[in-house]
């Protein structure tokens, strides 16, 4: 199987390495502009991924609620600046209170979600807690659907077309750049925050370990919160800066997006932030360069295909390592 | 005579952690065995070893079923292994909750039975009969077990000691030549402790299988066993009978450090 | 009893639902025509509803607290009572079937039309129960098996004039050959990936069939699909509807009769036990992926079949019929109904799918309470509406 492995994934990469060459010499720039475009897809899936992995690694649950709380930052922001603008604000400090309340709200949702739907599952089967992530999921959805409106609304332009980058926005653009250097700042801090303070030390035990974790005085139900309300907080920068990308929001954008983040992080390995930018980015260029040259309805189509495929050959995703389950 | 099972260099690595250090166990048939050892020092893991639940690292676990050739039970899955006549209890007591006793022994029973979905969907006649040999057959192991009288309760509903021994029932239903027991006398009393260490030597003599088991209580060690494999830090230490064990000055530090520690 | 610390508790909690709540239940935007409206009213909605809901939260807590320390023993649901006890089993029975004989003479079309969907659930809600239920498999595709069936039906029949007696069989028999074409690589994977790949082909076969026009003709769908094949006999649109009707109700009855027979089968039984302790299961010598593959397969089927019935009931399908709200759906009326319990899950799809069409009001919020429920069920009653009880067996001694 391991042989197989290696001469399947080397003739794989032979044949993409084969097209990418012979596209990239019949037309630079289309291929420069389906590379950034998926740099930027899977920026987003990265903001989006980092909080599944960060929550899958803790409890081992698919927050399938994730992706709502990523959809509430995005309308949060969408609200403020609508009744900010309004009011007649100025853009700058629009911009700064639309992230804000988005982070702030985000975070909210993602630590009282934790509490009611999770917590009270915590010793129950995994299949318990799994079913009441979905239900939690449903009824956000519907919630701000019904709260709302079903339709799509236009999003405000919150990231200027600075008119310095001029020269290069038809190769990518001002706000799709902002989206690559937060997705990188942001990615960082938290890699800094898990590393190097002391909560990210407890979060890192409590991920392997929760009882011996609780008996050495850490404090697991803190550790699981702040898990929530951070991964929040990034999901809340992806869903502003996504809005503001494609333009418009309603309340359905969580759920697909947020299944896409999932399998990023499930291609980059469960458990691993790193795992989960790289199998963003993977996911980010497959997607694009598969809509650019192939066909662009069956985008989700080649996403999931290309989990089962991953899984199938890699069962702990590219950076994931195999473990054996403790009996 | 060949050992019914023969644990030759069995190795097991977590990543930098080594829970298993070249072990070489045999195990005689009619024997009954106990592995001891103290806490964490790789006696579960050898169990999931043997059985399949672990890949080793490394190292050959061969059987010789009464009346069979020898054979080689590296890298079967555990569902073959239990096939091939080894069957386990679990430290941490793993029963099937949603159902009942009965109905937990029957599963033991399932490798044994060959209806399939046509047969389940259509129950023919064979099929019917052979429905109900496993319900006779699955009382009766009950009854040896002296757990009749909880047939048709729910398994979680029973009392610990009772949990325990249904473990062994359900083990036993799969006709095994080797029972490997976990911790079979944990968190029993005495009087339940006494009633295991008369059904073990009861199956022993009756049922045709050979047991290995590992168990604290060492009074109950040293009454039951035979030969006794004492492991520690994955290493095996020392092997014999039980006075050859109590007396062995490698085997006593092993346990007064590990004791020292503790306090 | 509601102790002050729980009004206390409860208080905070419905000032905190206020500030959660407030940008989304309080200001609505509309970006299209550039308007903010707010709706000062709900802030006292919320409040209410939250302070309510956190005393009931509680009130559950505490009962389900009392209840683990109880022997669970005397619990048995009271429809198991009546069908387990001899003497009520067959008028209980009797009366059920005497009531689904005369409903559509003495009811209007419409409420039997609504019946047919309901029992169209019935029959997709125990399908899937051997897959969730059964096997603890979480299944998020399986409107995937359902779309097959209602396409098989349209399509074998558009093209090839293929009655629907022919297909019905075929359907199922389809739907067990998609199980196990998917399951077979899907099933090896981690538990909980399953949800998520699954998932995966139910959006793939929507995609797909709004997409392969020359195939599906895509988002306009297949229309004039013909009722069932009545062998020459002209019926009325109104008899035609109790036709139906008495086709589901035969199906539904065959499906109860084979799900019950697989469920105590040793098939079934390694279903649970797999479902239960997927560890131990493997240790007591049940193959993992040949146990997950056959649930799988046989859920499948009766998707596929009920996905025939569904088109020929409806007579125009389209992709929209089988988007993942249908396989929530379907999952809510198992997860709702009683996991592992077949007369919850009748129940479920009875309640879940009848009630929201007969209270027009608050169908709106039917995805809201579903998800809600689910949650609710999960953390107080994970047993369902009606829990599952096992068959108990009788032992005759053998003397020898
Ligand atoms: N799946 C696993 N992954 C990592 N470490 C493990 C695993 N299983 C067991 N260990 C480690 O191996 C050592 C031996 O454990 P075990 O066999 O359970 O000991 P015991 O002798 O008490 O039964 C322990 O340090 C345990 O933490
Ligand atoms: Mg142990």
């Amino acid at each position: 199987m391991k042989w197989l492995n290696i001469i399947l994934g080397a003739a794989v990469a032979g044949i993409l390495a084969f097209f990418a060459v012979k596209e990239i010499i019949h037309d630079p720039v289309y291929f420069l502009e389906l590379f950034l475009g998926g740099l930027t897809r899977g920026s987003i899936y990265a903001l989006i991924a980092v909080g599944y992995t960060m929550v899958y690694g803790i409890i081992e649950l698919i927050n399938f609620a994730h992706g709502e709380i990523y959809m509430i930052g995005g309308y949060t922001a969408l609200i403020v600046a609508s009744v900010l603008g309004l009011w007649g604000y100025n853009e700058v400090v629009i911009v700064i209170l639309a992230f804000v309340f988005a982070i702030a709200y985000s975070c909210a949702y993602g630590f009282t979600v934790e509490k009611i739907a999770y917590k009270p599952l915590r010793n129950a089967p995994r299949l318990s807690a799994l079913i009441s992530a979905i239900g939690m999921s449903l009824f956000l959805q519907n919630y701000v659907m019904l709260a709302q409106t079903p339709e799509y609304l236009p999003f405000p332009e919150l990231i200027p077309q600075f008119e310095f980058w001029e020269p290069w926005a038809h190769i990518i653009t001002a706000p799709e750049m902002m989206i690559i250097l937060t997705t990188v700042i942001v990615t960082a801090l938290l890699g800094m925050l898990i590393k190097f303070t002391k909560m990210g030390k407890s979060m890192r035990a409590s991920s392997q370990d929760k009882i011996m974790s609780a008996l050495v005085g850490i404090n697991v139900n803190k550790v699981i919160s702040t898990t929530f309300v951070v991964g929040s907080a990034t999901a809340a920068i992806g869903g502003v800066l996504i809005a503001c990308h494609v333009g418009q929001i309603n309340f359905f954008v969580g759920f697909l997006a947020g299944i896409k983040a999932f399998v990023a992080a499930v291609l980059g390995g469960i458990g691993s932030i790193p795992g989960a930018v790289l199998g963003s980015l993977v996911l980010g260029w497959t997607e694009s360069f598969f809509t650019g040259y192939f066909w662009s309805e069956y985008e989700d189509v080649c996403a999931f295909t290309f989990l089962v495929v991953i899984l199938i050959f890699r069962p702990s995703g590219i950076l994931g390592r195999k473990e054996t389950k403790k009996v | 005579m060949e050992p019914i099972l023969n644990i030759k260099n069995l190795t097991m690595k977590f990543g930098g952690l080594t829970a298993l250090n070249s072990v070489d166990i045999a195990i005689k048939k009619g024997e009954i065995a106990a592995l001891i050892g103290p806490n964490g020092a790789g006696k579960t893991t050898l169990f999931n070893c043997i059985t399949g639940i672990y890949e080793p690292t490394e190292g050959d676990v061969q059987i010789t079923p009464p009346g069979k050739p020898t054979d080689s039970l590296n890298g079967l899955k555990p569902n073959i292994v239990t096939e091939r006549g080894l069957a386990r209890t679990f430290q941490n007591i793993r029963l099937f909750h949603g159902m009942t006793v009965l109905e937990n022994v029957m599963i033991g029973r399932h490798c044994r039975l060959k209806s399939g979905i046509l047969g389940a969907m259509f129950k023919p006649k064979s099929q019917k009969l052979e429905e109900q040999q496993a319900v006779a057959d699955s009382y009766e192991i009950l009854e040896k077990i002296g757990l009749e009288q909880f047939v048709n309760e729910m398994a979680i509903n029973l009392p610990y000691g009772a949990q325990r021994r249904l473990e062994i029932a359900r083990a036993l239903a799969t006709n095994p030549f080797l029972l490997l027991l976990d911790e079979p006398a944990a968190g029993m009393n005495p009087q339940e402790t006494k009633e295991l260490d008369d059904l073990i030597i009861w199956l022993r003599d009756n049922e045709n299988v050979s047991i290995l088991l590992i168990e604290h209580d060492m009074k109950l060690v040293m009454s039951l066993s035979d030969n006794i494999h004492v492991v520690d830090y994955g290493k095996k230490i020392a092997e014999g009978t039980a006075l050859e064990i109590k007396n062995n000055p490698i085997v006593i530090k092993a346990y007064l450090g590990d004791e020292s520690e503790d306090a | 009893m509601i102790t002050k610390n729980e009004i206390k508790q409860s208080f905070f909690l419905s000032m905190w639902a206020i500030i959660l709540t407030f940008p989304l239940m309080v200001i609505k935007v509309n970006t299209i025509k550039n308007i903010v409206i707010f709706r000062w009213w709900n802030i006292l909605y919320v409040a209410i509803g939250a302070f309510v809901a956190s005393l009931l939260w509680n009130y559950l807590l505490r009962r389900k607290e009392e209840g683990a320390k109880k022997d669970t023993k005397d619990s048995i649901p009271i429809v198991h009572r009546l069908l387990q006890n001899q003497k009520f089993r067959l008028p209980f029975l009797a009366t059920i079937g005497v009531i689904a004989l005369v409903y559509p003479f003495v009811t209007p079309m419409y409420h039997t039309s609504i019946m047919i969907s309901a029992l169209v659930y019935v029959i997709l809600g125990l399908g899937l129960n051997i897959v969730v239920g059964l096997a603890g498999l979480l299944d998020l595709g399986y409107v995937f098996f359902y779309a097959i069936g209602a396409y098989a039906y349209a399509l074998l029949n558009l093209h090839f004039g293929i009655s629907f007696w022919i297909v019905l069989p075929l359907s199922a028999l389809l739907g067990a050959l998609f199980g196990t074409l998917l399951g077979y690589p899907v099933l090896r994977l981690r538990g909980d990936y399953l949800a998520i790949v699954t998932l995966g082909f139910g959006e793939i076969i929507r995609i797909v069939l709004e997409n392969w026009v020359e195939f599906s003709n895509g988002p306009r769908g297949i229309r004039n699909i013909p009722g069932p094949d009545s062998f020459g006999i002209e019926l009325t649109q109104h008899q035609s509807v109790i036709y139906i009707y008495f086709i589901i109700i035969a199906v539904c009855l065959i499906t109860i009769f084979f799900v019950q027979r697989l469920e105590n089968s040793r098939i079934g039984r390694a279903w649970i036990a797999m479902r239960d302790d997927e560890i131990a299961c493997q240790a007591m010598g049940i193959d993992k992926t040949k146990t997950k593959l056959t649930a799988f397969a046989l859920g499948a089927t009766w998707a596929g079949l009920a996905g025939v019935i569904f088109a020929a009931k409806t007579s125009y399908i389209n992709p929209m019929s089988f988007t993942i709200w249908e396989s929530i759906t379907i999952l809510c009326v198992v997860v709702i109904g009683g996991m592992g319990s077949a007369v919850g899950v009748i129940a479920g799809a009875l309640v879940l799918i009848l009630l929201p069409e007969y209270l027009r009001a608050v169908a709106e919020y039917r995805m809201l309470v579903f998800g809600a429920l689910q949650v609710v069920v999960m953390v107080f009653k994970p047993e369902g509406l009606i829990e599952a009880v096992r068959k108990t067996y009788k032992y005759k001694k053998i003397k020898e």
